[in-house]
């Protein structure tokens, strides 16, 4: 080992005194101190810590010391160095943060500001009120049957127990679809004045038990006006199977009455006359949220499938009975949600259908 | 029908203090709708009272006669001092009996009386007449009670005019032809509330006599099964109806016309049995009652000359046709003003020929709609007497000996019935004793079938035959129904039934909530469009002569003359929405809907007959089925204003044709077919401008088109410029198959940007197309980021710039296997397209 600075020369090692340490370590602390940004504290760094630095120069002194004072004086320079480090690292800290809330701050927007940029559209009322009532049934073990619009005559009106010259068949102010010939013979074919037709197809291509909902579209030639419409539409419900009652029409159309309207709501029957069902009655339901006030409201017509039409379709009425009930959707939505123009529902005004969004 | 309660009283024992509440409900337990309980009484308000006139001071100086009266009105007004009133008519002297309303009344039609200063005098009230109170058209003058009455000054005047009823209007079913009368109304509520009826019908009657009351022919029994007539001859012409017929009769909404004929309205509406009269001194010849020959001719009693139909049944004399049977009588024979011999007729029609000779005539007058829903065939003979006892008493006159009765009525047939089957249908547990109690008390006759008493063990079989006046009741269920009808329906309880296990829906139907729920969340708001068009709306659509579209299902009866024809597509209706919401002020607009067309099937001609007694058989319903239109679902969109709005974020984005392919191709996406089973391509189609029409194809099957809509059509169907479309025929949407998950790889990919120069009329789908069967499977994902053109890639060229991402699922690329990638890539679209690499 040699030492390269053996003799002590006190004048070189004058960075080295305690004092001068103190001083350079209350400078830079200081200095860091005022350091106002992250910036600033950076441009200090070289004057603190860097090699010109007081401390890094009082380092290189040591050298020069006699052995035995070289460790005293390597601790002394450490520790100022590392306070000086400290005080730097600790500043840095504190600007961080403070730029950081700084950024924050400046980023500070409206968040009140509207933010679409892409309006949604919306499903119209009538069909997700279809749709609710289909899944409710679904739910209970139902499957939703469909048919055409333009149907047969026979599944509209004869397979239901209205033959040609029955009242309620003028009653029911059908469009009758034009022979392709033109002749005035009539081509056999309606829009359909009800879903009741599906009725008839679903029992023609299917065996008991049969469960099923039907919504769908239907016809009548009533002028549009505030309370009716020529197309509208309809869900009705078909259970054929063995022992149905009116006891099971009557559980059925309770449930899905307080489906709909809550837990108070229940059905009101007042007899009444369908072809197609017998006993028949119409029904009404108790509906709370009426915004003229709790009451009872039309609904709906059912009874119990009439074995004349079950014959029609193929099912022994000695072996099978079943239920039907049916409703304007249309009616629903107006009593349930205070529609009070028909038109409203029909005309297809943005406005009307936005307020209802995509579920019901 | 309308009729005063105090009718119904004659015949049923109604609750004394029956409420109008109360009667409503029990009418509505029944099966009868009520449209209106109206009670007199409350429709005039305050003092009403009789008045005696004491002194008449005629005004004068003023444009018309008016006098000021003094009328005692006993202590009504509280003071006991004549009223003073100002009156402007001049039918009443001193000492006549007036009806006056006291200030604080309120007359029909919220007419509010009060003390005031007319005429230069006070008035306190108002003398009425008969209109002001409701009770009439009568507005000639004011009410003068007869001589003979026995009301005093004071009195209460609503008894005394007849303000005193109460009047409930019904509306009948179809079924329940015995519930349009007097009659009928009275046995059902005797059922509703127990108490004893005095049935009208089942008076005794004057049987047949050898010698017939006129010579009259039946040649068409299964028309006309039943003919009853008798004549009263030498009536005093002069007669009016008394005053509580003719107040009975306006109560239920029939004018009051003439002594005769007024008795046979009246008699229809107490029995239900409709009847005419014939001047017998215009009758020429015996009476002929068959069916008219095609193209006879007849003047109703409306005036109205009617050729008639071979299925008409008619009343015919020498001179021809008479009356149209069961719906209306004739001009030549009716009762005259100076009618002395009247023949009464009451007969038995057939429903069916009834019906539809009032559809045919459009002629649904009281009788046919009577007859329509069926007429005691008992009561001929009953409503005979009724009219001519009625007539006898106030028109004079001698009732004729002779009483006709042609009568080939079936008497009911019994039908067999389960005693047990209303309990098994109902759900409740009627005993057999109490279902055939009900059964009789409507009517029926019930016998044991096997002998065994009614009701004694299970199973017990028991014949039914329903009376007369209920043609409704013919099967076992109609049965049932009566039974749980009078026992009451709110005795029904609540059960719910065991349905299967079911399969959920169908995947056409989730497909269609999946693809409205899309449509609605990415901008489009659903409509519900009527079908409805014209021809001119499908040449406004532009769509050439023979289009198929243009082959339309037509309605016989239209509402509107001008669109006569079901949808071919649903384009027509929607924009016609589209064009009432751009009236509306709305201006950023994207509509769907999703809705059936209805394509005709040429050739297909009328459906077979089926029948009702059993099932077609599959061929037959198969044949039937193959005449109904096509109707397949399809869904369509359109867009017009800015589909991107402006906001604080920026400009907005007008909508245009791309936007109408994407809902295309979202449609597509959302029905669950795979993006490489789907092509769009530059397609030629009405309404389409040709430059920006997209074909949709799924497996190279047209699915439908999308784009915007050619200019003439806009201008057409006057829509905001630009306004674009799509519609998708989604029943050509082939079966959604399940989706092979992809295999995610963790290693990372290679990233490299190509841009290609091709001729600008290539399409980027294909040179996409290319890029990916080039570059293998290491290709994870190609997108389109740029088209570029500029004059220095020259006219007719463009770039397009694809981002690719490469991947390997089992290593991490490297460089030259991700630029081999590329590469080949790249020359697949120059050898197909001759692409090139720009800056290569």
């Amino acid at each position: 080992m040699t030492y390269r600075n053996d003799p002590y020369d006190p004048k070189q090692v004058a960075l080295l005194d305690q004092s001068a340490l103190d001083e350079a370590v209350a400078a830079a602390e200081k200095a860091f101190a005022d350091a106002g940004d992250l910036d600033a504290l950076a441009a200090l760094r070289p004057a603190h810590l860097g090699d010109r630095a007081p401390v890094s120069l009082a380092r290189r002194e040591i050298g020069a010391l006699p052995p035995a004072a070289k460790s005293d004086a390597g601790k002394r320079v450490n520790q100022a160095r590392t306070t000086i480090q400290a005080g730097f690292d600790a500043r840095q800290v504190v600007l961080r943060e403070e730029q950081a809330q700084r950024v924050l701050a400046e980023e500070r927007v409206d968040v009140s500001l509207p933010g679409d940029r892409r309006p949604r559209g919306a499903r119209h009322p009538l069909s997700t009120l279809m749709e609710r009532i289909g899944d409710l049934f679904v739910g209970m073990g139902y499957e939703i049957a469909d048919g055409p619009e333009v149907e047969l005559e026979w599944a509209n009106f004869d397979a239901l127990n209205i033959p040609p010259d029955h009242p309620a068949r003028g009653l029911m102010d059908t469009f009758h679809v034009a022979a392709a010939d033109g002749s005035t013979e009539g081509s056999g074919l309606v829009l359909r004045t009800h879903t009741s037709p599906v009725q008839a197809r679903t029992m023609l291509t299917r065996t008991p038990p049969i469960y099923v909902v039907v919504p769908g579209r239907v016809y009548r030639t009533d002028e549009l006006d505030a309370t009716h419409t020529p197309v509208f539409h309809q869900v009705e419900g078909l259970v054929v199977d063995k022992g149905i009652t009116m006891a099971h029409l009557r559980g059925t159309l309770d449930h899905f009455a307080r489906a709909m309207f809550g837990p108070d709501a229940r059905t009101r029957w007042r007899p009444h006359y369908f072809p197609f069902t017998e006993p028949s009655a119409e029904f009404d339901v108790w509906f709370a949220e009426h915004r003229d006030g709790p009451r009872w409201v039309e609904w709906g017509g059912c009874g119990m499938v009439n074995p004349r039409v079950l014959r029609a379709c193929g099912i022994d009425p000695e072996v099978y009975s079943g239920f039907a009930f049916g409703m304007g959707i249309e009616r629903t939505l107006m009593f349930r949600h205070g529609v009070s123009d028909m038109r409203d529902m029909v005309e297809g005004d943005v406005r009307f259908t936005r307020a209802f969004g995509v579920e019901i | 029908m309308r009729v005063p309660i105090s009718w119904l009283r004659e015949h049923v024992d109604l609750p004394a203090d029956l409420t109008t509440e109360r009667l409503e409900q029990a009418l509505v337990g029944l099966g009868i709708e009520v449209e209106s309980i109206v009670d007199l009484r409350a429709t005039v308000t305050g003092g009403l009272v009789v008045g005696e006139v004491r002194e008449i001071e005629e005004l004068t100086g003023f444009k018309k006669p008016i006098r000021f009266c003094r009328v005692d009105v006993g202590d009504a007004n509280g003071t006991g001092e004549p009223q003073e009133i100002v009156c402007g008519a001049t039918n009443f002297a001193v000492g006549d009996r007036v009806v006056v309303i006291l200030p604080g009344g309120e007359l029909p039609g919220g007419f509010r009386i009060g003390a005031r200063k007319t005429y230069g005098r006070n008035s306190n009230g108002m003398i009425c007449s008969a209109r002001e109170l409701g009770l009439g058209e009568d507005h000639a003058g004011i009410m003068v009670l007869p001589a003979d009455s026995p009301a005093r000054p004071g009195d209460d005047a609503r008894p005394v005019v007849g303000l005193d009823e109460i009047v409930v209007e019904v509306e009948i079913t179809p079924d329940r032809g015995y519930a349009m009368s007097v009659r009928g109304i009275a046995r059902e509520l005797a059922h509703s509330f127990g108490v004893p009826f005095r049935d009208p019908g089942l008076v005794p009657a004057p049987a047949a006599t050898p010698q017939p009351a006129y010579p009259v022919e039946v040649r068409d029994p299964l028309g006309c099964d039943r003919f009853a007539g008798r004549v009263v001859r030498g009536v005093d012409p002069t007669a009016a109806s008394p005053e509580w017929m003719t107040r009975r009769l306006t109560l239920a909404g029939i004018r009051a016309i003439s002594l005769a004929v007024d008795i046979t309205n009246y008699v229809m509406l107490e029995l239900g049995q409709p009847m005419h009269a014939f001047d017998l001194a215009r009758l020429t010849g015996p009476l002929v009652v068959r069916r008219a020959t095609a193209g006879e001719k007849l003047t109703t009693l409306d005036g109205v000359a009617r050729v008639l139909d071979a299925e008409d049944m008619v009343i015919c004399d020498d001179t021809g046709p008479i009356s149209l049977a069961a719906v209306m009588g004739g001009q030549t024979s009716e009762v005259m003003p100076d009618t002395i011999d009247v023949l009464f007729e009451a007969a038995h029609w057939d429903p069916v020929m009834v019906g539809r000779t009032a559809r045919r005539h459009k002629l649904f007058s009281e009788a046919a709609k009577r007859w329509e829903r069926g007429v005691d065939p008992a009561l001929p003979l009953v409503a005979i007497e009724r009219a001519v006892s009625l007539l006898t008493e106030h028109g004079g006159g001698t009732a004729g000996a002779e009483i006709l009765d042609f009568d080939e009525v079936a008497p009911p047939v019994p039908v067999e019935l389960d005693v047990t089957l209303p309990a098994r249908r109902v759900g409740v547990a009627y005993p057999p004793a109490r279902v055939v109690a009900l059964l009789e008390e409507i009517g029926c006759t019930v016998t044991s079938a096997g002998g065994a008493a009614p009701g004694s063990g299970t199973g017990d079989r028991i014949g039914v035959t329903p009376p007369t006046w209920r043609p409704d009741l013919t099967d076992p269920a109609d049965f049932v129904e009566e039974v749980a009808r009078l026992d009451g329906y709110d005795n029904v309880p609540g059960a719910l039934p065991l349905a299967p296990a079911g399969r959920g829906l169908t995947d056409d139907q989730r497909r269609r909530r999946s693809i409205a729920r899309t449509l609605a969340e990415t901008g489009f708001v659903e409509v519900l469009s009527y079908p409805f068009v014209g021809p001119e709306t499908l040449d406004a659509l532009g769509l050439p002569a023979d289009d198929a579209r243009r082959s339309a299902v037509r309605l016989a009866n239209p509402l509107s003359d001008e669109e006569p024809l079901l949808r071919t597509t649903l384009l027509g209706p929607l924009l016609g929405v589209l064009r009432r919401n751009v009236g509306r002020g709305h201006r950023d607009l994207a509509l769907y809907e999703i809705g059936m067309v209805f394509q005709p099937r040429p050739g297909a001609g009328r459906p077979p007959a089926m029948g009702v007694d059993d099932r077609p058989s599959p061929a037959r319903f198969t044949a039937a089925d193959a005449t109904v239109p096509h109707q397949p679902w399809h869904v369509a969109a359109a867009l017009a204003g800015e589909v991107d709005p402006a906001g604080w974020w920026g400009g907005g984005r007008p909508a245009d044709w791309s936007d109408a392919v994407q809902a295309a191709r979202t449609v597509v996406e959302v029905a669950g077919i795979p993006g490489d089973r789907v092509t769009v391509r530059s397609g030629d189609r009405a309404p389409w401008h040709p430059g920006r029409c997209a074909e949709v194809l799924v497996d190279d099957v047209v699915v439908g088109y999308a784009g915007e809509l050619h200019p003439r059509v806009v201008a057409a169907l006057e829509l905001p410029r630009r306004t674009c479309a799509m519609e998708l025929d989604l029943d050509t949407l082939p079966a959604a198959p399940v989706v092979p998950a992809p295999r995610i790889s963790g290693f990372p990919p290679a990233l490299i940007d190509v841009a290609l120069v091709v001729d600008a009329d290539v399409p980027a789908e294909s040179v996409q197309a290319a890029l990916t069967e080039g570059a293998g499977d290491l290709l994870e994902s190609v997108r389109l980021f740029d088209v570029y053109t500029s004059e220095q890639l020259g006219a007719g060229r463009r770039s397009l710039a694809y981002k690719l991402t490469f991947r390997a699922p089992d290593r991490t690329l490297t460089g030259e296997e991700a630029v081999a990638a590329r590469d080949a890539a790249v020359s697949r679209a120059a050898s197909r397209f001759g692409a090139v690499l720009r800056g290569a």
